[in-house]
């Protein structure tokens, strides 16, 4: 309490240059919070690198560019809707999200059951996630998307997507078994020996990324 | 930092706020779509519904807006050069547009 009432007198700016100049330990949290986020701050410079380079050829290519509304459209009910598996996909991983939140904070009132039925009730979510990406992939190759060509116009819409929506992916089914194996160690009790349940965040803060990413790749891959 | 908690912890309806809004502004983005929208109006929708979900889901879900401020800086403050990139590439893809426009197209 007396580092907060000391941080609120000397003004934001001067508490950043303490934490870094002081010869101590610079973030005041976990040592596995502080490198999770460095890791997700690398993470977010690939998956920006991968966006980058989807405009780059959006912007170079000569060809129309595949409208991701038909593309993705789904012939439901007598009719095609826009864009329907993809909004599926993207509550999906919100409704994930949330239930991560609500683990995290059912974790640190050491409320084993809940934790744990809300960290499966994510993975299943996530599961759900990559299976309905797995159709999407399986429809668009049987329509002749390739990596080198589409039906329907430039012939880098292919690459960008499986690059883009694959390496999303892979993040996602190794967020399942990351998930999976923190919600095995609540059951077990683990934390509750360790008395820290701040690893539950950490896994957290990785599921939460995983949807952010998708944010963007929603934004500008499906919607652009 | 006080001994008693332990981490990041907060009431529950601050997540179940947060939570709904995310579902609200995905469906806007969703009917942007629907509707067809297109031009200036589409992308500046885009983008504003996309940076709200982007703020709610680093700030509230991960805590970020708890976080003190060295954290804060040392995390996003470093992805902002990407501007640079993303910038560069804009202006770069432009041109190889153009030379393949003339190159190719007569």
């Amino acid at each position: 309490m007396a580092h907060d009432a000391q941080a609120a007198a000397v003004g934001p700016l001067q508490q950043v240059a303490g934490d870094f100049a002081t010869d101590k330990q610079a973030f005041t949290v976990p040592w596995g919070k502080a490198m999770m986020w460095i890791f997700l701050l690398s993470d977010t410079f690939i998956f920006s690198c991968f966006l980058t380079s989807y405009m780059n050829v959006r912007i170079s290519t000569l060809d129309a560019w595949p409208n991701p509304s038909q593309v993705f459209a789904l012939h439901l009910f007598g009719q095609d809707i826009p864009l329907i598996l993809i909004a599926i996909m993207t509550f999906v991983l919100i409704t994930s999200s949330g239930t991560m939140a609500l683990a995290v904070n059912y974790g640190y009132r050491r409320d084993r059951r809940r934790t744990v039925q809300l960290l499966v009730a994510t993975a299943v979510l996530g599961a759900a996630f990559v299976g309905m990406q797995a159709f999407e992939w399986t429809k668009l190759i049987m329509e002749g998307v390739r990596p080198w060509g589409n039906p329907w116009g430039a012939p880098q819409f292919g690459s960008s997507f499986f690059m883009i929506t694959g390496f999303h992916g892979c993040h996602v089914s190794a967020g399942v078994i990351y998930l999976l194996v923190t919600a095995k160690r609540v059951a077990s009790g683990f934390y509750d020996k360790r008395g820290s349940y701040e690893t539950v965040e950490v896994a957290g803060l990785y599921w939460h990324f995983v949807d952010l990413v998708w944010v963007f790749i929603f934004a500008f891959f499906y919607l652009w | 930092m006080s001994e008693a908690k332990e981490g990041q912890q907060h009431p529950l309806t601050v997540y179940l706020w947060i939570w709904l809004l995310l579902f609200v502004l995905s469906t806007f983005s969703y009917l942007v779509d629907y509707f067809q929208l297109q031009g200036y109006l589409r992308w500046s929708l885009i983008i504003t519904f996309m940076l709200l979900k982007a703020g709610f889901i680093v700030a509230i879900f991960m805590h970020m807006a708890w976080e003190r401020l060295a954290l804060k800086l040392a995390i996003l403050v470093p992805p902002l050069c990407l501007l640079i990139l993303i910038g560069f590439m804009a202006i770069e893809g432009d041109y190889t547009f153009l030379t393949r426009g003339t190159a190719f197209l007569r």
